[in-house]
This record gives structure tokens, sequence and C-alpha cells, in this order.
């Protein structure tokens, strides 16, 4: 396999995971996540540091099937990370697909238990931009006033796709978007509202 | 492939993996107590174990880690757990507030307060709010999943008519955005107000309960109280007998036999500050 995994798993997964444990504490914010992985493509270092760092035997996964067409980007999450993969979105713990080639369902994700609402998926998304600029507006928990995230393709149903995800709160996904070495994250507890 | 005699922070990738999957999980529900799969660690359950394997799990090379027992960096608890982790991980500690990145306490919010990008690490005895009015867990984890919590408020009003005020003054109950109600962990009461909008990521970890909870940063955090008897911070008559200060925590300490005492902050670094800045203007 010419693709690179972690090569100090120790302190990479730990650099990936700070990277995204400010990113959902800070919705909005664009964290630096995955700089130096080589993964195959048309993985994004910063959906493979992730899915590295968080996924193992534990957690199922799914692929979406943009990503499961390429075989090698697919073998290299599972032979790196042990992840059975999921069946369905519903069965999986973590799912990954690309927003310009995959439709986004967020509710055909687990969404957790009323009293186990950490039961959910999340989900790993690629993007083609991903910016803090005003298109979209973030509020709730760990943002200090409002926020703003640009990110593309956008589904042209996200914003009431993300509302219906917030008001069930607690339950719900929490979407990790994914670009290039970059992440951001928007935890099912925040309000996602249109921009300019 | 580089290789290593231990593991950075004693606690196996795998393990750290499952924390950090809850610690992600507690984040984007803030308050709900996640279950985790806690480990033996090499050192009492009263220690901290919660407040341990959150540390180890969120730890890296760069941070500088401070640990309090109390508000003080000097007692038996915190001076083991910073060993720990300068063993285990090879961490920069200090005992500044404002320098740190991460801050494990036990029962204390550090009077300086905490700013954006920092964490603070509570060790928590009982995660469950719910637990002494309610014993069995299917129980409070359905009061939970309703938010039906009118229980809570009929002892907290219990209080009122026993003693005239609520008179709770540790691990005082709070909603979290809305939402869920957590125990604080016992901190006095004092402190809960610094747990509202406050700018650092808050993680509360229970080992022997197996559970994970969070605060994110600039979240609302409302202790319980009554419209007629409104929460109120505990407020001090004396000021600090070795800074003066008057808007800390303070701890009484028996100065002699005869039972002499005085007031102390229990939060050592601010008060050390406090006592250096005024030797320093004294010297000017
Ligand atoms: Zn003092």
């Amino acid at each position: 396999m010419s693709a690179m995994a972690f090569a100090d798993p120790a302190f990479e997964s730990q650099a990936a995971f700070r990277a995204i444990l400010r990113a959902i504490a800070s919705p909005g914010a664009i964290e630096p996540c995955g700089r130096g992985l080589k993964p195959p493509s048309p993985l994004s270092p910063a959906a493979a540091a992730a899915i590295l760092t968080l996924a193992d035997f534990e957690t199922p996964l799914w692929i979406a099937p943009s990503l499961a067409e390429w075989g090698e980007a697919a073998a290299y999450l599972k032979f790196h990370t042990g992840a059975p993969l999921a069946a369905s979105p519903r069965d999986a713990a973590f799912a990954l697909l690309d927003l310009e080639r995959d439709s986004l369902d967020l509710k055909s994700f687990a969404q957790g238990a009323p009293d186990y609402p950490d039961r959910s998926t999340t989900v790993v998304a690629e993007t083609r931009s991903l910016a803090r600029r005003p298109m979209m507006r973030i509020s709730g928990p760990g943002v200090r006033g409002m926020a703003e995230i640009e990110f593309g393709p956008t589904p042209g149903d996200f914003l009431s796709q993300w509302e219906a995800n917030r008001s069930t709160f607690p339950l719900g996904v929490d979407l990790i978007l994914a670009h290039g070495a970059e992440v951001a994250v928007l935890p099912r507890s925040v309000r996602v509202t249109g921009g300019e | 492939m580089s290789t290593r005699a231990y593991n950075f922070a004693y606690l196996d990738e795998q393990t750290k993996r499952m924390i950090r999957r809850a610690i992600l999980k507690a984040i984007a529900i803030p308050g709900y107590q996640v279950p985790f799969a806690s480990r033996e660690m090499p050192m009492p359950y009263g220690w901290g174990t919660g407040g341990v394997q959150v540390t180890a799990s969120i730890l890296g090379p760069d941070d500088v880690l401070k640990v309090i027992d109390q508000g003080a960096d000097d007692t038996t608890n915190a001076v083991s757990i910073r060993a720990f982790f300068v063993r285990t991980a090879g961490v920069r500690t200090t005992t500044d507030t404002s320098e740190a990145t991460i801050i494990q306490t036990r029962h204390r919010v550090p009077e300086t307060p905490l700013s954006e990008g920092q964490i603070l690490v509570y060790q928590v005895p009982i995660p469950e709010p719910l637990r002494y009015l309610e014993p069995r867990e299917t129980e409070t984890r359905t009061m939970h999943a309703l938010g039906e919590y009118g229980v809570m408020h009929v002892k907290l009003y219990e209080d009122i008519s026993r003693h005239g005020h609520i008179a709770t003054t540790y691990a005082y109950p709070a909603r979290v955005a809305g939402r869920y109600i957590m125990d604080p962990s016992p901190i006095p009461k004092f402190d809960n107000p610094k747990l509202d909008d406050c700018p650092a990521l808050q993680l509360f970890g229970a080992g022997r309960e197996k559970r994970i909870y969070a605060i994110p940063p600039h979240t609302r955090v409302v202790p319980l109280d009554f419209e007629d008897h409104p929460f109120e911070r505990t407020k001090f008559d004396s000021a600090c007998a070795l800074c003066g200060a008057t808007d800390s925590y303070l701890d009484e300490v028996v100065t002699d036999d005869a039972g002499g005492r005085l007031f102390v902050c229990s939060d050592t670094d601010y008060c050390e500050k406090r006592q250096a800045a005024k030797r320093k203007d004294a010297a000017e």
C-alpha cells in the first residue's frame, strides 16, 4: 500500500483529535487536521485523519457509494482502523460521504435513543470548499454570539435538513466537514441559518 | 514506525480513542452523561481517575498542565497527579492558571478568569444529580430523557421550607444550555456563576461511575432556583488574611492551639499572585 497512515499514531492522532475537539467546541472554527497525511484518493487528509483517529473495531463505518467505488480508499480505512463496514447508514457509528457526489440525508443515519442520545452517527463529509464566510450563520453552545461558515457544495435543502436535525435534540447527528487538511464541525446542538 | 516502551500519558491508543469519542459526544450534547468504559488507573478511585483518564486522552506534548485540589497546587492529590503526567507524558506543568492549557481540578474553579482555548477537567465522584433522589439508573436515565426534573425542584424546595433558604452549598445542580440538569461536581456554589458563558471548554470525568460530560465554551449554565428564592452566591464577611482579596472563595484555617483562626484564599495561585503584586507595589 503506497498511501501512508499516521507515522506516529500516538502523537498524530492526538493532534488530529485536538483539532476536532477545538472545532466541535467552537462550531464554525476551521482547524488544521491531518497535515502530512497522504491517504489514497479521493480521501482528503482531514477526512482520513478524522476516521483514523476516531474509528476502530467497535465503530461500524459506512462509506457512501461514490467513495466505496474507490477500492483503495475503503481498504485503507478498513485496514488502518479495523472498523467493520456498516450495512446501512443507520448502523454506522461513523459515515463518510462526499458532498459533491453523494446525496446528504441526515435522517438516514442513527439518531441515538432518548435515553442514549450518544448512540448516533458522526458524519464525515468531504467538501470542495470550507471557509469562515457569512453564507450561513451558526449560534448555540460553543459560539460566542454568532459564527459564520461557508462550505460547498451545500445541498439545496441543507438548512431545512439541519433545522430538522437540531429540532430533535438531544437526538441527531454531528457533522464533521473536511476540506484538504482542515476541518469544521457542526454538532447537533447548534442552529444554522441562512446568511447573505 | 517509531516504537515506544510505554504509552504516552499511560493509556493505550484504543482506550484513548474510546474516551475521545465519548468526549466529542459529550460536547455535542451539553450536560448529558456519556457512558464510557473506565479503565483501572494506577491510583485509587477517590483520586480522580475519571479526570485523569480525560486528561490523558486529550493531552499532547505541547500542553502545559496545571493540577489543583480544592484550589491548591501543593496538596498530595494534586502533586501526585501532576507527577504522574510528567512521568508518563513528559509534559510541562505550571501553577499559573493563565499559562496552563489544561487544568485538572478537584472541587474548585480557579479565581483567575479562564480564556478561550483552555480546557478545565473536573474530577467527579458522583455525576448523577438525581442519584440521591432516585437510586435506580434506569429511572434517572428516563428522567433525563424526558427532561422531567420536577423531583429536583421538590428537593430544593424542601430545603427552603426546612432551612428558610436553599441549603445546598456544594455540587449545586445547574441546567446546561436549557436542557440537561448536571452536577457540577462538589465545587462550592460560589463557583457556579463561573460555569456560565465560560470561554474555556469544561470536561467532567467520573471514573468509578464511568461517565463523561461537558460544557462547551460560551454555554448557558443556570443554577436551579425559584422565583421567590433566587440562587445566591456564597458571600464572605472577611477578606483573605494573606492577600486581602474580598472576591475569592475563602477557607477557614486554624492558626494556633488557642483556637485562633483566619480566612485565606482557597486558590493558592490567585493568592500568591496577589501577594507578589502587593510586595512589588510596596517596593516601588
Ligand atoms: Zn488570598
